[in-house]
Parts: structure tokens; C-alpha cells; sequence
């Protein structure tokens, strides 16, 4: 098995807050990050597949075909986007490295047609110093 | 524990298969499959795992494993156009995929039955792209 892992970069604009709490309880919650009028970051985004070497080609996925996938499922929903409008759920870095999980699984099929490769893990910093990583059951 | 050391090499290389045409070749690798070459600076860490040695404390020596990889890749491989210069990659296709699986088989023959063993090998092909091997088994 091998794992193959590329790098992506987006800019985006979000604030923490939470619907059922009030300004008081969202403000104790989340900090600065409840911040009325909104902040950005540059996020970095680290999207892992494996699978077999093929014998044929030398490689384990195609990383353009992979490129496509995320500039057009991930890039495109979020890049100079404002995440509370974009996520239905509170646009924590958790929450939305489910999203783009769930966004890349949606459309694997499209991108990968065979059994081979397989989504490894999404990994997303919101800094440099605020990863969250979602490693996915061999 | 794990303990890793990074290196670095710079190589030339094309990525083309015999078995195939020169439009297939262009679809499947794009411009690495261009005919006279190109190249990168190979950025690649070597990952060993195992205990403190309770007399040195130290898991293995460092000075030994540089030598190791001195003497199996970056003497070898350093400015050197891997199709022409380095077997196996005469008849194998450089991937970054296949060149990891070579790194990892050069290094892995030092570190048979002994308390340390190889743990990964991951190759930098630029720095928004990478590899990880572990072994078939890993």
C-alpha cells in the first residue's frame, strides 16, 4: 500500500456561533472567533489516497485527476467564500473538514472509477497552529 | 518511538511507459512524460522505529543512518538522470510512488531482524505533493 498526499491552500471568512445559544454564551463559547462582523484565515488542506501501486502506470492515483476533484468540490464551494453561508453547520474546522470529507466521498466515484484509490484522510489547518486531521478506517 | 531524518537529492527523470503511445503517455502522465526529461529536488525523511537503547539511550545511531542513506540514495541517486544512471529505473518507471518503494528497499536490507526496524519512507516530489510507504504490509 502506498499514500500519496497532496496539498491545497483556500482563503475563506467565517464566525463561530452557535443558533441556540445567545451573544452572551456564544461570545463565553467561542471567544474572539464569535466575533460579530467575521474573520478569515488561509486554510491548508492536506486530502490523502491508497492503494495499490499500479504495476502498468508506476502510481498509486492520478494527482491531476484528484486536483479536479477537490478544485471542483471543495475549492470552488469555499475558496473566498463566506463559510457561515456556505455550511449548514457551525463553520468550526472540525465541522467543515467533515464537510469536505463528505463532499470528496459524494463524489469519489466520479473522479476514481476503480476499487482503487481510496480516500486516506483529510487533513485541515486553520493556521499553522489548529490542525484537525480525519483519518478514515482501512 | 519513531525517529526520523530527512534528506535530500536532485535527479532527472521521465515518466513514460514503452507499452504505451506517445498521446497515451502525455494523458496519463502529462508533462513529467515529456521525452527529455525534467527534474526535482527530492526531499525525502526516513522513519525508524524502536526503543532507547538503555546503554546509549538512543534509538539508533544517527551518524550510521545518514551514512546508510548517503551510501543507498543521495550518493546513487544525486544528479543523476534515474532512467539512464540508477537501476532499477532503467526498466521501472520513476514514479514518485516507485521511487519510494525503491528508497524504502535500499535502506530496508540495514534493518533486518534487528531490535530497529524501518518504519516509512516518505518522498517529497515538490512540496505540495508526497508519498508514504510502509511496506506492502503497511
Amino acid at each position: 500500500m502506498m499514500r500519496l498526499t497532496r496539498r491545497y491552500r483556500f482563503s475563506a471568512l467565517h464566525r463561530l456561533l452557535a443558533p441556540h445559544l445567545s451573544e452572551g454564551a456564544n461570545r463565553a463559547l467561542y471567544g474572539k472567533c464569535s466575533n460579530p462582523h467575521g474573520h478569515g484565515h488561509d486554510y491548508l488542506l492536506e486530502v490523502s489516497v491508497r492503494g495499490p501501486v499500479d504495476a502498468a502506470s508506476g502510481r498509486v492515483a492520478d494527482a491531476r485527476a484528484l486536483d479536479r476533484l477537490v478544485e471542483e468540490q471543495v475549492l470552488a464551494a469555499f475558496d473566498h467564500q463566506d463559510l457561515n453561508a456556505a455550511m449548514a453547520a457551525v463553520p468550526t474546522t472540525e465541522n467543515l473538514a467533515l464537510d469536505i470529507r463528505g463532499r470528496l466521498l459524494r463524489s469519489w466515484s466520479s473522479a476514481f472509477r476503480g476499487e482503487w484509490p481510496r480516500l486516506d484522510g483529510v487533513r485541515l489547518g486553520e493556521t499553522p497552529r489548529n490542525i484537525i486531521e480525519i483519518k478514515e478506517t482501512p | 518511538m519513531f525517529i526520523t531524518r530527512q534528506a535530500e537529492f536532485s535527479a532527472g527523470r521521465v515518466c513514460r511507459s514503452t507499452a504505451l503511445s506517445d498521446e497515451q503517455n502525455r494523458a496519463l502522465y502529462g508533462p513529467a512524460a515529456n521525452p527529455h526529461g525534467h527534474g526535482h529536488n527530492f526531499v525525502f525523511e526516513v522513519t525508524l522505529e524502536g526503543e532507547p537503547d538503555p546503554d546509549t539511550g538512543m534509538v539508533f545511531d544517527l551518524k550510521k543512518l545518514k551514512e546508510i542513506i548517503e551510501r543507498e540514495v543521495v550518493g546513487p541517486m544525486d544528479h543523476r538522470f534515474l532512467n539512464q544512471e540508477v537501476p532499477p529505473f532503467d526498466h521501472v518507471i520513476p514514479t514518485t510512488e516507485n521511487l519510494a518503494r525503491e528508497i524504502w528497499r535500499r535502506i530496508q536490507r540495514h534493518f533486518g531482524g534487528g531490535r530497529v526496524r524501518l518504519h516509512a519512507v516518505r518522498l517529497y516530489e515538490t512540496g505540495d505533493l508526497f508519498v508514504d510507504y510502509s511496506g506492502e504490509a503497511g
